[in-house]
């Protein structure tokens, strides 16, 4: 299953690697993670996509992460009311023909275009990573000729209506 | 005590004071006795300093003896190994030890030298990046980078190491960060936000457990070295005499319960007593203490505690759920969660059959070999060495079958006397760990129960036993064979000796000889039992080679993909 986790740690060198190198030892395959500042200078987020086999592994995962002395705080968000974000730039062949069918068809995705050439045109795109996929499904046929995309970055939303599977995990 | 450092400290505060000076001032805050290390390039200004300070530093004759003699140390003293090696070969010369105290959560500190900063990341002479290397083979690591900086991360590195989980913390330390000269701060106060371990345990589990003791017939706690780390001694034995459990222990767990007790079922695991493994496999309440179930101990977990509640107490919460799946988990130390669990105790539930029934499994399935009066059995080689000693000696091992026959006939009815590569199994462990042991404490006969081809990994340490004329025993359980490969070799690879046998060795005794070190060898149990009645009494280091039927092997055995109920050489 598809897991999204977010770790609060110390923005110090090396905090990373051990992360991923943590997750390289037991053997967890991340999707995908992204790394950025919070609103303490001296602390980072890190949100990862992981695929983990069942909910143990997802629990030795938080628990294993959660031991490290410079992560400070890790959630297993799968489960929660969140807001998940991600950012794709996209640039398409375009022909004089399709240029303006692009446009139209980028539209209900909420799409902008950053720069154009004579070949091809590139986009920009956000939202969950469904979304993403399904407009890069929907270019594909005008040809791609390359994807840049962050990785997800999620946040739990202020109110959480209803939980459907909060574990209670054994930490504190 | 504490008064003088806070005035010293006060007194330097405005001076300048260099890197490896405050290297020094940060070991004597932490009341470090001994280092043990090797010196090179990178780290000549702490030599400098060390040199200067008098501090007592045991020069071992190569960087794995460094650090396995502080962890020899460390598991005796209960005080955090320090280990001091220089930059490149020197830090990686310790991987193998890092590796074994992170496994077997030994609280060391390590400092290694490094290149200049001005020079990291250009592959400069003996420059080895140790942070990256053993990221994933320590609790923490650190690189300083401003000499300032020292005293907290030390403060830090002692304070991580030997609380909550212990194990090994490294520090590496750039040559110039230790020349660079600092005020020391007024406060270098620790602030670890993100590590508080969990020491008191929640009273709902407590409770649970509490429960769930009333209501079990057949109830059996194992514990491994949590409990010895949390020095949960007594409060075990109050646990287990009230309720009335049989206790089985881990092979790193041996000494957490006396040994003759009538409630001990001795070790279990692939090489433990049928009696101990019997009682996991059909009890219907397991608790673990400190320890966490690896696949040595467990077997196939498809047969293990299956019947049972499984209650696990531990302080790293990792390890609840990590490999059997735990119904009353319960994250604290082995101490506090034991004498809550014995402040709160209720009604005893009822165990005498079940005592009576794990007896009788005692007494009809010992541990047992087959004598023969022309060979000198390893199994008789380690009764006799518990009879002289009269059980009171601390006891180092390597790995493999000399390994499992001291666990199983060397008894220990104490805690604290047993040094064992448990998890990560290393050869030449044991000799340069009862070094360090014999330096923790030196009352106490320190014996280094080797074999044959672990010996010769780490033998270049007979060396220090010359040079600080310490009172440790080597005994090579001596088949001229890496034993356990031998073995299995035998049972499951048909007799094909693939490079196991050791036929060509040195004569240990003339090796002895060479470092100025009384040797003896011996192949009958009489003359075992002089030579060591002799050791034990001149109080100078001693060799005693013994030769040990060659293809004896290690029973009872769980074969690998066997559950725990499934032992072969039960009755010998």
């Amino acid at each position: 299953m598809r897991r999204i986790i977010s770790a609060t740690v110390l923005n110090e060198s090396g905090v990373l690697n051990r992360l991923t190198g943590l997750l390289t030892k037991r053997q967890f395959n991340i999707e995908n993670i992204t790394v950025g500042h919070t609103e303490d200078p001296a602390v980072s987020k890190v949100t990862l996509t992981v695929w983990v086999e069942d909910d143990r592994k997802a629990e030795q995962l938080v628990k294993q992460l959660h031991k490290q002395i410079n992560i400070l705080k890790v959630r297993d968000l799968t489960n929660m009311a969140l807001v998940s974000r991600e950012l794709a730039l996209i640039k398409v062949l375009t022909t004089p023909d399709t240029r303006s069918e692009i446009k139209m068809l980028i539209e209900p995705f909420r799409a902008t275009v950053l720069d154009v050439s004579l070949e091809n045109v590139t986009l920009e795109v956000t939202g969950d990573s469904e979304k993403i996929d399904a407009l890069i499904e929907l270019l594909r046929p005008y040809g791609i000729k390359e994807i840049s995309r962050t990785g997800v970055t999620a946040i739990p939303r202020g109110t959480q209506k209803k939980v459907l599977e909060l574990h209670p995990y054994s930490i504190m | 005590m504490k008064a003088s450092w806070v005035a010293e400290k006060k007194s330097v505060e405005t001076s300048l004071v260099s890197g490896a000076e405050l290297f020094i001032q940060g070991l004597q805050n932490e009341n470090v006795d001994v280092v043990f290390g090797y010196p090179g390039g990178a780290v000549l200004p702490i030599y400098d300093a060390l040199y200067k300070a008098e501090m007592k530093h045991v020069l071992t004759r190569h960087e794995q003896g460094a650090i396995h003699a502080a962890q020899g140390y460390a598991r005796v003293t209960g005080k955090p190994g320090v280990v001091l090696a220089t930059s490149g070969p020197g830090a990686t010369n310790l991987v193998t030890g890092i590796a074994d105290a992170m496994i077997d959560s030994i609280p060391l500190v390590i400092f290694t030298g490094q290149v200049a900063t001005s020079v990291i990341g250009t592959d400069a002479f003996q420059e080895a990046d140790i942070v990256g290397i053993t990221m994933p083979i320590t609790k923490h690591n650190y690189q300083v980078r401003r000499a300032e900086d020292l005293p907290t991360i030390m403060k830090e590195a002692f304070h991580i190491a030997n609380t909550g989980r212990k194990g090994p913390v490294l520090i590496d330390i750039p040559k110039d960060v230790a020349v660079k000269t600092a005020k020391i701060k007024e406060n270098s106060d620790i602030h670890l936000p993100g590590y508080q371990p969990t020491l008191q345990p929640n009273i709902l589990q407590v409770k649970r457990l509490n429960e769930a003791l009333q209501l079990s017939k057949k109830p059996v706690v194992l514990t491994g070295a949590g409990v010895l780390a949390a020095k949960a001694e007594k409060e075990l034995l109050c646990f287990a005499e009230y309720h009335q459990i049989p206790v089985a222990q881990t092979l790193l767990g041996l000494g957490s319960f006396p040994a003759d007790h009538p409630l001990c079922l001795g070790m279990a695991g692939m090489h433990g007593t049928y009696a101990a493994n019997m009682a996991l496999y059909d009890c219907d309440l397991l608790i673990g203490v400190g320890a966490r179930f690896d696949d040595r101990l467990t077997g196939n977990l498809d047969h293990f505690a299956k019947k049972a509640i499984v209650a696990h107490i531990d302080i790293d919460p990792a390890e609840i759920g990590k490999n059997i799946q735990t119904e009353i988990p319960i994250v604290g130390c082995a101490k506090e969660t034991l004498s809550a669990l014995n402040q709160t105790a209720g009604e005893k539930g009822d165990t005498s059959d079940w005592v009576i029934h794990l007896s009788t499994y005692k007494s009809e399935y010992p541990l047992t070999y087959k004598t023969d009066e022309n060979e000198l059995k390893p199994q008789k080689l380690l009764q006799i060495l518990h009879e002289v000693t009269k059980g009171a000696a601390i006891v180092s091992t390597d790995v493999g079958q000399h390994q499992m026959w001291a666990a199983q006939y060397y008894t220990f009815s104490a805690p604290n006397r047993w040094i064992t590569s448990g998890g990560l199994g290393t050869m030449g462990f044991g000799f340069p760990a009862a070094i360090g042991a014999k330096i923790g404490n030196p009352d106490l006969p320190v014996i280094a129960v080797v074999g044959d081809g672990g010996f010769q990994m780490t033998l270049q340490e007979l060396g220090v036993l010359q040079d600080w004329e310490l009172p440790v025993i080597v005994v090579i359980v001596n088949n001229k064979s890496l034993g356990m490969v031998r073995q299995w070799q035998e049972i499951f690879y048909e007799k094909r000796y693939s490079h196991s046998l050791l036929d060509i060795q040195p004569d240990f005794v003339k090796l002895a000889s060479a470092y100025g070190i009384d040797g003896k060898r011996a192949v009958t149990e009489e003359e075992v039992r002089e030579a060591l009645t002799a050791a034990l009494s001149s109080k100078k280091p001693f060799v005693l080679d013994c030769v040990v039927t060659a293809d004896e092997n290690v029973y009872p055995m769980i074969a690998p993909g066997k559950g725990i109920h499934e032992m072969i050489g039960v009755r010998g």
